[in-house]
C-alpha cells in the first residue's frame, strides 16, 4: 500500500496536466469542460496534500531525488523534492486557497470567450504547478525553477487582457523588477556553490556553521535581494500596485496569497543561514518595517479599491519580513497563513463588488452597498476585522506574535510597528466604510444593476471568512491556553532557530490590550472621517501620499529614461554602423564576388586559350620543379 | 647537331605561335599561328626521328622512320583542317561582315 | 664552325625572325608572306636533316597550297588594309607574358635531362629518302594512309557544305 508521500510528485504534476490539456485544447473545449478540468486537478492536488499533511504530522518526511539534473565535475545538482513540515504547510495553503480561487474564477471570468477562458485556466494551473515546485524543492536550484516560473506566470496573468497596452506595461514592469531580484538570487546561488560546493538544503544547513560569517552574510543578503523582488519590498515594490491590472482572482491568488509569499518561504527555509548572520537579519527587519510603514501610508489616500488592497499586501509582507528579521520565523510563517486567508477573502470580495457594479473600481463612486450586497459586505467586514488584528480573529494571533517578538528585540521598532498596525486598521476600515456604508455615489444605471454574486463566487467567500475567523486557533499563545501552540510544534523540526521569547504573562496581556485599543481608536477615526463624505483635492502630505511618494516618477527619471537613452544610443552607434554593416557587408561582398567571377565567362575564345596556357604553365611548373 | 638545339628552337617557335593566338584579333591570323605551332612540332619530330635513327641504325635500317611518317600525317590533317576552317570563317564573314574574334562571344551564354 | 652549323644557325634565326614578324605585322597579307618565309626556313632544316621528302612536301603543301588558300580568303574579304584594331593592351601584355613564361618553363624543364650527348644526324642517314619512307608508308602504315584519303574526301564535302549559300 503506497503512502501519500510516495506519490507526492502527483501534486505538482496534476496542475501541469491541467495546463497542457486546457492550453492545447483551448479551441475545442467548452467553458464548462475547461472549468471542470482546471478546478478538478487542483481539487485532486488538494486532497493529496491533505493526505500528505496527515502523514507528515505523524512524523514522516521525504527527501527524494527524481533524476540527475546537473552533473559537472564535482558539482551534482539533482532534481529533488523535500517534503517536511514547512513545505507541507505551504502545500495546503497553495492548493487549498488556490482551489477556492479557481472555483471563484469559473464564475468571475465567465464573460470571456471560450479560448481565452481556457487560456486563463491553463495559466492559472501552470502557476500552481510552479508554486508547488518552488515549495517542494529539495535544493535551491529546484526552488529557483519554481521561482522563475511563478514570475513568468505572473507576467502572463497580469497581461491577460493583452489588447490593453497599459496592462502590458504593467506586466513588463512586474517581470523586469522580478528579474532584478532574481539576479541577487542567482548570485547567492553561485556564492553557495563556490563556498559549499552544493545546493542541497540538507547538506548546506548541516554544514552551515563551517562557513565564515562574511560568506553567510553575503549569501543571505543576496537571497534577500531576490526576496525583495519577488515579495515586493523596498525598493522593488512598485510593480505590485500596477499588477492590479490583471483579473481580480489573479490578484487574489498571486499577489496576495501565494507568489508574494515565496520570499518569506525562502527566508524561512534558510533560517539556519540567517541565524548565523545577524547583520542580514537586521537588514531584513529594517527593510520590512520601512516597507510596512511606507505602504500603509500610501494606502491611506488611495481611491481605487484594488490599489488599497495591493498596498495593504505590501505592508503586510513587510510585517512578515520584520518577523523573520527579529528571529520569529514561526510567527512570520503563521502570518503568511492567516494573511493568505483574509487577503484572498478581501480581494475576492472586492471582485464581487466590482462585478456587481459592472467594472467600477473607484471608491468615490461607491457607497451604501452594504444593503444590497449583504453577503459580500459581511465577508468583507470579517476580512477587515481580521487584518486589523481584533481578537479572536486570526489576524490578531499572528500579528500579535510578531509584535511580541519585535518588542523583545527592540522597543523602538515595536513602537513603529504599532503605528503601522494603527494605519492598517485605519485604511482598511476607511475602505470598508467608503464602499459599504453611507449613500450610493455612483450612476443611476449602476444602481439598478447592482446584484449579489452567483454561488460559485460567494461560497469561496464564506469559506475564506470562516478560515479568517478560525485560522488563528492553530497557534494560540500560552497566555490563553498552555500547549496550544500547535503550529510552532509542527514547524519545530524545520525551524531550528529562534526560540519563543520569554516574557512575563502580565506584559503580554498589556501589549495585547494596547494594540487592540489603538486599533479600535484607528477604526473610530476612520469612521468619523468617512462620514463627512467629502473628497477634496489632496494637498501637502495628503498629496504626497496619494501620489505614492512619487517613487514611480523617481524610478522613471533615474533609471528608466537613461536606460532607454542608452539603448537608443547603442542602436544608432553600434547596431547600425557595426552590426548591420557587417551583415549587409557580407551580402554585398558575395554579390560583388559573383559579379566579378561572371566576367570570366566572357565568351572570348582568346581568354579561354589564355587560361589554358596559364594552366599548362602551372602544371609544368608543378610537374618539373615542385615535385622534389 | 646536339638535339637540345632542335628542341629549343621548336619550343621557341611553339611559344611564338601561342603568343600570336593570344594577341591577335583577326581570326585568320590566329589560324595561321596555329599552323606555325604545328610546324614547330613537325620540326621536332623530324629531329627526334634522326636521333633515333642514329642510335638504332645498326639493328634496324628503318629505325626512327615513325617520326617522319607522323609528320606526313600531321600535314595531311593540317591541310584538311585548314580547308574546313577557312570555309567556316568565310561563312562567318558572310553573316557578320567581320572576322573580329571579339564579336564571337556566344559562348558567354 | 663547319658549314653545317653555320647553315643551322642561319636557318634558325631566319625562322624565329619570320615567326615574330608574323605575329606583329599590322597588314595581314604581310603576315602571310612572313609565314611563307617560316615554312621555307623549316624546309631548310628538313633538308639539313636529310629528310628530303618532307622538305619538298612542306614547300608544296604548306607554302604552296595552304598559304595560297589563305591569300584567296584574304582576297575574298578584301582585307588589304589594316582594318583590324588592336586588342586591349592588357590582354596583349598578358598573352605575351604567358607565352614567355611558357617558353622559360619549358626550357628550364629540359635543362636537366640527360640528352646532351644525343645527336640528330645531319646530312646523312637514309631514312629521309623517298624510297625508304615510301616503303614504310605502304607497308606498315598503309591503313592510316588509306584512311587519310577518306579524311580528305570528308573535308572537301564538309567545306562545300559549309560554304553553300542556303
Amino acid at each position: 500500500m503506497k503512502t501519500a508521500l510516495d506519490i507526492v510528485y502527483l501534486v505538482p504534476l496534476l496542475p501541469l496536466l491541467g495546463f497542457v490539456v486546457n492550453g492545447l485544447a483551448r479551441t475545442i473545449l467548452s467553458k464548462r469542460a475547461v472549468s471542470v478540468i482546471g478546478c478538478g486537478v487542483v481539487l485532486l492536488a488538494f486532497a493529496l496534500s491533505c493526505a500528505v499533511f496527515v502523514e507528515v504530522r505523524g512524523g514522516a518526511q521525504l527527501a527524494t531525488e527524481y533524476f540527475s539534473f546537473i552533473r559537472v565535475d564535482k558539482l551534482s545538482i539533482p532534481f529533488s523534492f523535500q517534503i517536511d513540515a514547512l513545505s507541507t504547510l505551504f502545500l495546503l495553503i497553495i492548493t487549498g486557497v488556490g482551489l477556492l480561487i479557481h472555483i471563484y474564477s469559473a464564475a468571475y471570468m465567465h464573460e470571456e470567450s471560450a479560448p481565452h477562458y481556457a487560456r486563463y485556466f491553463s495559466y492559472l494551473n501552470l502557476f500552481v504547478f510552479f508554486m508547488l515546485v518552488l515549495v517542494m524543492g529539495g535544493n535551491y536550484l529546484v526552488m529557483f525553477i519554481g521561482w522563475e516560473g511563478v514570475g513568468l506566470c505572473s507576467y502572463l496573468l497580469i497581461g491577460f487582457w493583452f489588447r490593453n497596452h497599459e496592462y502590458n506595461r504593467a506586466a513588463n514592469k512586474a517581470f523586469i523588477m522580478n528579474r532584478i531580484g532574481d539576479l541577487g538570487f542567482l548570485l547567492a546561488l553561485f556564492w553557495l556553490i563556490g563556498t559549499t560546493g552544493t545546493l542541497n538544503f540538507a547538506d548546506i544547513f548541516s554544514g552551515a556553521s563551517r562557513l565564515s560569517t562574511t560568506d553567510v552574510t553575503i549569501i543571505t543578503l543576496l537571497l534577500f535581494v531576490g526576496a525583495a523582488g519577488k515579495s515586493a519590498q523596498i525598493p522593488l515594490y512598485t510593480w505590485l500596485p500596477d499588477a492590479m491590472a490583471g483579473p481580480t482572482p489573479v490578484s487574489a491568488l498571486i499577489h496576495a496569497a501565494t507568489m508574494v509569499t515565496a520570499g518569506i518561504y525562502m527566508v524561512a527555509r534558510s533560517n539556519v543561514l540567517y541565524a548565523l548572520a545577524p547583520v542580514s537579519m537586521y537588514v531584513v527587519a529594517i527593510i520590512g518595517l520601512a516597507t510596512a510603514l511606507v505602504a500603509a501610508s500610501i494606502a491611506m489616500r488611495q481611491n481605487d479599491i484594488k490599489k488599497v488592497l495591493a498596498y495593504s499586501t505590501v505592508s503586510q509582507l513587510g510585517y512578515m519580513f520584520l518577523a523573520l528579521g527579529v528571529g520569529a520565523f514561526t510567527a512570520g510563517v503563521f502570518h503568511v497563513m492567516t494573511h493568505a486567508f483574509f487577503k484572498a477573502l478581501l480581494f475576492l470580495a472586492a471582485g464581487s463588488v466590482i462585478h456587481a457594479l459592472g467594472g467600477e473600481q473607484d471608491l468615490r463612486n461607491m457607497g451604501g452597498l452594504g444593503r444590497k450586497l449583504r453577503l459580500t459586505a459581511a465577508t468583507f467586514l470579517i476580512g477587515c476585522v481580521a487584518i486589523a488584528g481584533i481578537p479572536p480573529f486570526s489576524g490578531f494571533f499572528s500579528k500579535d506574535a510578531i509584535l511580541l517578538s519585535v518588542f523583545v528585540e527592540n522597543k523602538m521598532l515595536y513602537a513603529v510597528a504599532l503605528l503601522g498596525a494603527m494605519l492598517t486598521a485605519y485604511y482598511m476600515f476607511r475602505l470598508y466604510f467608503l464602499t459599504f456604508s453611507g449613500s450610493f455615489r455612483g450612476t443611476q444605471e449602476q444602481a439598478t444593476h447592482v446584484h449579489e454574486s452567483p454561488a460559485p463566487m460567494t461560497i469561496p467567500l464564506v469559506i475564506l471568512a470562516l478560515l479568517s475567523f478560525a485560522g488563528g486557533f492553530v497557534n494560540v499563545p500560552s497566555v490563553f491556553a498552555a500547549g496550544a501552540e500547535y503550529l510552532s510544534a509542527f514547524l519545530s523540526p524545520v525551524i531550528r532557530a529562534g526560540e519563543p521569547p520569554h516574557i512575563p504573562h502580565s506584559t503580554e496581556w498589556m501589549l495585547m490590550g494596547l494594540s487592540t485599543a489603538l486599533v479600535l481608536i484607528a477604526i473610530l477615526i476612520a469612521w468619523l472621517q468617512v462620514r463627512r463624505e467629502r473628497f477634496p483635492e489632496p494637498q501637502g502630505l495628503g498629496k504626497l501620499l496619494a501620489n505614492k511618494w512619487y517613487v514611480d516618477e523617481l524610478y522613471e527619471n533615474i533609471i528608466v529614461r537613461p536606460v532607454h537613452r542608452f539603448g537608443g544610443f547603442l542602436q544608432t552607434s553600434v547596431e547600425k554602423p557595426v552590426i548591420d554593416a557587417l551583415v549587409n557587408g557580407v551580402g554585398r561582398a558575395v554579390n560583388y564576388g559573383g559579379r566579378q567571377l561572371r566576367l570570366l565567362q566572357s565568351g572570348q575564345v582568346a581568354n579561354y586559350v589564355l587560361l589554358m596556357v596559364i594552366s599548362m604553365l602551372a602544371i609544368f611548373v608543378l610537374q618539373f620543379f615542385l615535385r622534389k | 647537331m646536339p638535339i637540345n638545339y632542335y628542341i629549343f628552337l621548336s619550343i621557341a617557335l611553339f611559344c611564338i605561335g601561342i603568343v600570336g593566338v593570344l594577341t591577335r584579333r583577326n581570326a585568320i591570323i590566329i589560324f595561321m599561328c596555329i599552323e606555325l605551332m604545328l610546324n614547330a612540332v613537325n620540326l621536332m619530330l623530324v629531329a627526334f626521328s634522326k636521333m633515333h635513327h642514329l642510335k638504332g641504325v645498326a639493328t634496324n635500317a628503318a629505325a626512327g622512320s615513325e617520326g617522319q611518317i607522323l609528320v606526313f600525317f600531321i600535314m595531311v590533317v593540317a591541310a584538311a583542317e585548314v580547308s574546313v576552317g577557312l570555309a567556316i570563317i568565310v561563312m562567318m564573314y558572310r553573316n557578320i561582315h567581320s572576322v573580329d574574334v571579339n564579336f564571337l562571344n556566344r559562348l558567354r551564354h | 664552325m663547319s658549314i653545317t652549323q653555320i647553315l643551322f644557325w642561319f636557318l634558325s634565326v631566319m625562322a624565329l625572325f619570320s615567326a615574330l614578324m608574323v605575329i606583329t605585322s599590322k597588314n595581314p597579307v604581310y603576315s602571310v608572306l612572313w609565314l611563307i618565309m617560316v615554312f621555307f626556313a623549316i624546309s631548310g632544316h628538313y633538308f639539313l636533316l636529310n629528310a628530303q621528302f618532307l622538305a619538298i612536301v612542306n614547300i608544296i603543301v604548306y607554302a604552296g597550297a595552304i598559304m595560297v588558300l589563305f591569300l584567296y580568303v584574304f582576297m575574298l574579304m578584301d582585307l588589304r588594309k589594316t582594318t583590324e584594331p588592336m586588342k586591349n593592351r592588357w590582354i596583349r601584355l598578358a598573352g605575351a607574358i604567358a607565352g614567355g613564361c611558357l617558353l622559360l618553363v619549358l626550357v628550364a624543364a629540359l635543362r636537366d635531362i640527360d640528352i646532351k650527348n644525343d645527336v640528330a644526324q645531319v646530312k646523312t642517314g637514309e631514312i629521309g629518302l623517298i624510297r625508304n619512307l615510301g616503303k614504310e608508308l605502304f607497308t606498315t602504315y598503309v591503313v592510316p594512309f588509306e584512311i587519310s584519303s577518306v579524311l580528305f574526301l570528308s573535308a572537301m564535302v564538309g567545306a562545300v557544305m559549309i560554304g553553300k549559300k542556303d
